[in-house]
């Protein structure tokens, strides 16, 4: 009775560190990506808002790491959750270490993404973690124009040229096998959920077909019937792309340890 | 009668990229939208979001206006003479030729 009492405090903090450390790695891995397009977007305004999307997710990462740093209660920061992880110890979901390919992909993908996030952050409005709450509000805001930016590109790229629709249409194929995995949900989320700290995700998935699929139409786009889905981010097995994405991302802090400016 | 088209500034963006938009931006505390720049996109609800992104991403404002910057009708540096010279040597068209009772003054 005592040893029960006793893992059943100590499980806790674990399950939320790990599920602060997946709200925070999706954040964190796919704000990198978006920022892979500073200096190479079509057109300057657009640049700005990619770069704009890129600041919002990784200080979205930035307040989810901090927390879960603080869940871990083991002398790690934000900084070295981030930086002295290897791809293994990363609990993303791999549609955000996808590299960008071309700007139907890249907006597809942050359309697919922005709409998960958004129901995700609105339910996460209500946990009763102490930072998650009020980290879910500032998240929530600023999805839904995340959402609002993309949506708008996709109906453009949908109702636009033949090759943007091929694109657009193409993108939607190649993504689509790697929106399963956004639902999948584990013990550590059910027992997160249980507590009222997290949301188990597969109860987010009729709100994100019903969104996505209406943009969709309205851009002319058909929706992919695939059964398969991808998975494998949330215990650390991923593509070889998000070890590429690491190298360059860690760089610094592995050549120079404790750098800062 | 057609409107002077050589006022208007033209709708051809000289850079090929999308049409111009001029963006106003309403700063907190209720002051008038105050023009803030120019934006490209191509359409209206793209020119508000590009607005937003260039700038309103600072806390700048609470409410912004986007206009086809071919909407603008401008006067020119030839209009400067006729149109802002007249004004100084009849100093009656200033407010200052009145004693503002002592119940309003601030």
């Amino acid at each position: 009775m005592k040893k029960q009492a006793s893992s059943a405090a100590v499980r806790p903090q674990n399950d939320t560190f790990e599920y602060l450390l997946r709200l925070g790695d999706d954040r964190l891995v796919l704000g990198h990506r978006t920022s892979e397009w500073c200096g190479h977007a079509p057109i300057l305004e657009e640049d700005i808002a990619l770069a704009n999307v890129a600041l919002d997710l990784v200080g979205q990462a930035n307040l989810l790491l901090s927390a879960a740093a603080t869940a871990e209660n083991a002398g790690r920061d934000a900084d070295a959750l981030a930086f002295l992880r290897d791809e293994l110890d990363y609990r993303s979901v791999l549609m955000v270490e996808l590299p960008n390919g071309d700007f139907a992909f890249t907006i597809a993908r942050q359309f697919l993404f922005g709409v998960y996030s958004m129901v995700q952050s609105e339910a996460l409005q209500k946990s009763k973690h102490a930072d998650l709450g009020g980290i879910a509000a500032k998240m929530f805001k600023e999805t839904r124009y995340h959402v609002r930016h993309s949506g708008e590109w996709l109906l453009k790229l949908g109702d636009g040229t033949d090759e943007s629709h091929r694109r657009l249409q193409d993108a939607i194929n190649e993504l689509w096998r790697y929106t399963g995995e956004l639902f999948l949900t584990d013990d550590i989320e059910r027992r997160a959920a249980e507590q009222g700290i997290g949301v188990d995700s597969s109860t987010l998935q009729a709100a994100w077909s019903a969104q996505v699929t209406e943009v969709l139409r309205r851009a002319g786009i058909s929706t992919p019937e695939v059964t398969w889905m991808q998975r494998g981010g949330r215990v650390g097995q991923h593509t070889e792309q998000l070890g590429h994405m690491l190298a360059e991302m860690q760089t610094l802090q592995r050549q120079h340890p404790g750098a800062s400016w | 009668m057609k409107p002077d088209e050589s006022r208007v500034t033209s709708h051809e963006s000289p850079d090929s990229q999308w049409p111009l938009w001029e963006v106003f931006v309403q700063p907190p505390g209720g002051e008038p939208h105050q023009h803030a720049g120019s934006v490209h996109a191509a359409d209206a609800e793209q020119a508000l979001q590009n607005a937003r992104d260039v700038y309103a991403r600072r806390g700048e404002g609470v409410s912004i206006w986007v206009v086809p910057s071919s909407a603008i009708v401008a006067s020119t540096p030839d209009d400067m003479g006729p149109f802002f010279d007249p004004g100084n040597d009849k100093p009656y068209r200033h407010p200052q030729f009145y004693k503002v009772p002592r119940g309003v003054r601030l």
